[in-house]
């Protein structure tokens, strides 16, 4: 299994046409994109492309609401949060490549709170591998592929912004 | 032996000076503190990365303005914060500098932001907290006698890559009683650790500490020479019990010579930009007119020293 690739593009394009789909039968106002940092920041940023949405998008960073800060610290690198629309009143649709626990989902929801009350907030992600900690579950899904604990996905993108996915 | 502010992983403990601090340290709590200048702009100026913890400021000596600013970061991290001025309480009444903390430390603080007037002392407090509470506890240094101001000291790095991004370019005068000021020695020792090529230091003979050029520092008693085409101006403040002494003549006599007017400041680059770690005294180390000028980042100081302080609690309490 280790090593194994998944055909990323094929997942992503399933994510982008079930949002187009949504987006096509509901036909009143966009969304704002917000993808998380920094896999979730790359799907959101070519979701926002591949879509032609003319609403601005956002990113964000989970960073300073994780709840795993006091054993693991801060990230080496801390990437801001950039959220340049009003977010009280929005609708939102967050993105992140890989939903596990769903921790980072909780903590991304609490840094959106602090600048705001959006109407509504819904989630897009590439990849559902099981192993929920918290109540969280995602709208939108490129594909559902469970993985044992011991293992992790890793996603990553050449210069064309194309993805690919390894297990390692 | 393994310095006093660094745990048994090497990593930083304790903030007590910024003096063999390597160059990547520096710019992690810089780059760390840029991902907090934001958090004064959101809606909810907060996070809680320090939510539950119990931050004392524990002062010594009177600041208001540097206990707000730790204050504020604290608060702005979700800690809980108690200002203790213990010129006003305890020591008053005769307790020991360590029968304090050894006080404070049994209603389980988890760190401590000290000034004192005496030099080493955050040093002390931090070895005594190292051995009766391991490695769980931390002390800042928040000024100890003419010794460290390391916050003040990061926020001025902070400030000067902020307007200028690249230290290895750049001339920096410091200006004033470098003899008595902390603030200048934890400046010299980051600006160097970070690259600056030329550092001077600009003063009377009997402000000037001997073994600057030691350090690699420049030193001039004419301040119209020193600014010459200099990028960064670090003014200091001029403390009035110095006048009292023998070593100025006066305040007028002082401005004449080491005041920073408009005249002086044509004399440094154009694009120069003029910092003062406060409180000023208009008149006597600096003009007016420059200190409310477009030149003047003294109030981006301020502004960039929450962040900084904020980076330095975050950083100490998740190693």
């Amino acid at each position: 299994m280790n090593g194994e690739t998944l055909d990323a593009e094929a997942i992503y394009a399933a994510l982008r046409d079930a949002i187009a789909a949504a987006l096509a039968a509901a036909g009143d106002r966009a969304p704002h994109l917000i993808g998380i940092h920094s896999g979730g920041a790359w799907v959101a940023q070519r979701l926002h492309a591949d879509l032609a949405l003319a609403t601005p998008l956002g990113t964000l960073s989970s960073a300073f609401h994780r709840d795993d800060y006091g054993r693991r610290g801060l990230p080496a690198e801390m990437k801001a949060t950039e959220l340049p629309f009003e977010i009280a009143g929005a609708d939102i649709l967050l993105v992140d490549d890989i939903l596990y626990t769903g921790r980072t989902v909780r903590a991304a929801l609490n840094e959106l709170f602090d600048y705001g009350r959006p109407a509504r907030v819904e989630l897009a992600v590439l990849l559902d591998r099981g192993g929920r900690e918290l109540p969280i579950e995602a709208r939108y899904c490129g594909k559902v592929h469970p993985l044992p604990a011991d293992r992790a996905f890793v996603l990553s993108r050449d210069a064309g912004s194309r993805f690919a996915l390894r297990i390692e | 032996m393994r310095h006093p502010q660094l745990n048994a992983d090497g990593k930083l403990q304790h903030l007590l000076t910024i003096e063999g601090l390597p160059r990547e340290t520096i710019h992690h709590i810089l780059d760390t503190a840029a991902s907090f200048v934001g958090v004064s702009d959101r809606e909810v100026k907060k996070v809680p990365l320090l939510r539950g913890k119990s931050v004392f400021n524990l002062f010594f000596e009177n600041s208001t303005r540097t206990r707000t600013t730790f204050e504020i970061a604290a608060k702005r991290l979700s800690a809980d914060v108690l200002n203790l001025n213990i010129n006003t309480s305890s020591a008053a009444k005769g307790e020991s500098l360590l029968d304090t903390v050894d006080n404070l430390s049994a209603m389980h603080a988890d760190m401590f932001v000290v000034r004192h007037a005496a030099s080493g002392a955050p040093f002390l407090i931090a070895e005594h907290l190292n051995r009766i509470r391991g490695p769980h506890v931390n002390v800042i240094n928040a000024g100890d006698g003419r010794h460290a101001h390391p916050t003040q000291g990061l926020l001025d790095m902070y400030t000067i890559r902020h307007f200028k991004k690249d230290f290895t370019q750049l001339r920096v005068a410091v200006i004033g009683d470098i003899m008595h000021s902390r603030v200048a020695r934890s400046g010299i020792h980051a600006l160097t650790t970070l690259g600056v090529p030329e550092v001077r230091a600009i003063g009377p003979l009997t402000l000037l500490p001997p073994g600057l050029e030691q350090m690699g520092v420049r030193v001039f008693t004419d301040m119209r020479e020193g600014l010459r085409d200099v990028d960064v101006i670090m003014m200091l403040r001029l403390q009035s019990e110095r006048m009292r002494g023998a070593l100025l003549p006066s305040a007028q006599e002082y401005y004449k010579h080491y005041g920073l007017t408009e005249e002086k400041l044509a004399l440094a680059r154009p694009d120069a930009i003029v910092m003062h770690p406060g409180p000023m005294n208009r008149g006597v180390e600096i003009d007016s007119s420059v200190a409310d000028g477009a030149q003047s980042v003294i109030l981006d100081q301020v502004t960039f020293g929450i962040a900084v302080r904020m980076a330095v609690m975050t950083i100490l309490a998740s190693n």
